[in-house]
């Protein structure tokens, strides 16, 4: 059964700044910034495709990033963390 | 108001307006050698006003006014009358700069480069900086670093340096009596007395520098030092500023790119002497 579809703001809402594996956001909407670690950058950067399910994300990453076994809960454990500050929302 | 003193103070003019005389003629003798702003309007003004009417003869009582108000600050008592009008002046860049950055920081700068001092109030940033401003350093500012959200240089904003408790018998022997403002004993901080900066710091308070180092300076322990990822500097510096979150993408902008070209470092030190050659040698270190 699909997951939960999350949406991101789009392009532009985010400025990212990498600082030693972890990423600083500036989230424009909120004037809130964030400290984030991999892969959270990562998902809202697969989000800027448009709204997509853990399942869907994980394939986008794993298009173009080098991803281990059990992602896809890490995925909809961080959508989950993204939900919370703000950085997603549900579809 | 019935007293009032205009100063500038590197690129920010304050206007200084008390209800008694005892403030103003103390700031006016800390602040006797700086300029006085090119323009008539200030870019801040403070206000020094009796908390109640009868409160200016009967115990009197400061409470500071300004552009930009708290609407909690304590009243001090008029004894501490110069406390009163630093704090004015602190509480209005605080809540009012937009042009710049403000890390609650110390700075002292050599060859162009600044050396940005940061911590918890009580570290010894102040006394640090005051030190080094003695030492062949330029004294660039005790309280806040200010950085130019435009061009990332930060501006000197030297200040009388305010000298909390035992850094003032060690101040005093270095930098002598002559340089020292009146004893204000019993403020919330303990015994404050603050010292006028070198000449030199004051003639050149326009003259910004370009950040080499941000220092994480902690008296009190073993000589120690350790690199500070970028991440938490980053933090660290979002709440050691007063105005980042009010400057919005432009203090983020400003804010990121100063961790990105700065390397950062953690030093612990016992006394003085050993702070001093941590700060040299750091320098020393940097790529040219």
């Amino acid at each position: 059964m699909a997951g939960p579809i999350y949406a991101a703001d789009g392009p532009g809402a985010i400025r990212a700044v990498p600082l030693d594996g972890l990423v600083a956001l500036f989230h424009r909407p909120s004037g809130m910034t964030h400290i984030v670690a991999p892969p959270a950058p990562q998902i809202l950067e697969a989000l800027q495709e448009g709204p997509a399910d853990a399942r869907t994300l994980l394939a986008r990453i794993a298009a173009v990033y080098e991803i281990g076994e059990g992602s896809a809960e890490a995925i909809e454990a961080r959508l989950a963390e993204l939900e919370e500050a703000g950085l997603v929302r549900r579809a | 108001m019935r007293h009032a003193l205009n100063v500038a103070i590197g690129p920010v003019s304050f206007r200084v307006g008390s209800a008694w005389r005892s403030p103003v003629a103390a700031l006016a003798g800390l602040y006797r050698d700086y300029p006085a702003p090119a323009d008539e309007v200030c870019d801040f003004t403070v206000r020094l006003e009796p908390e109640k009417p009868w409160r200016r003869w009967l115990r009197p009582s400061v409470a500071i006014h300004g552009d930009y108000m708290l609407p909690d600050a304590a009243p001090l008592s008029l004894a501490h009358g110069l406390l009163a009008a630093e704090m004015g002046m602190n509480l209005q860049m605080a809540l009012g700069q937009k042009r710049f950055l403000l890390l609650h920081a110390a700075t002292v700068e050599r060859g162009g480069r600044a050396v940005i001092l940061t911590g918890e109030s009580g570290a010894g940033k102040s006394t640090l900086a005051a030190l080094l401003g003695e030492r062949g350093w330029r004294l660039m500012g005790d309280e806040f670093a200010l950085l130019d959200c435009e061009s990332g240089m930060l501006h000197p904003f030297p200040r009388a340096i305010s000298l909390k408790n035992g850094s003032i018998e060690v101040m005093r022997k270095v930098a002598g009596e002559g340089r020292l403002g009146p004893v204000l004993e019993g403020t919330p901080k303990g015994t404050i007395r603050h010292l006028k900066p070198r000449p030199e710091a004051i003639a050149r308070m326009t003259e910004p520098a370009r950040p080499a180092l941000i220092l994480f300076p902690r008296f009190g322990a073993d000589r120690a030092m350790r690199p500070v990822g970028a991440a938490e500097v980053f933090v660290r510096l979002t709440q050691a500023s007063t105005n980042y979150v009010a400057l919005a993408s432009r203090g983020f902008d400003s804010l990121s790119g100063l961790v990105a070209t700065c390397p950062a470092m953690a030093i612990d030190y016992p006394d003085a002497d050993t702070a001093i050659s941590l700060v040299e040698a750091l320098f020393r270190e940097l790529p040219q």
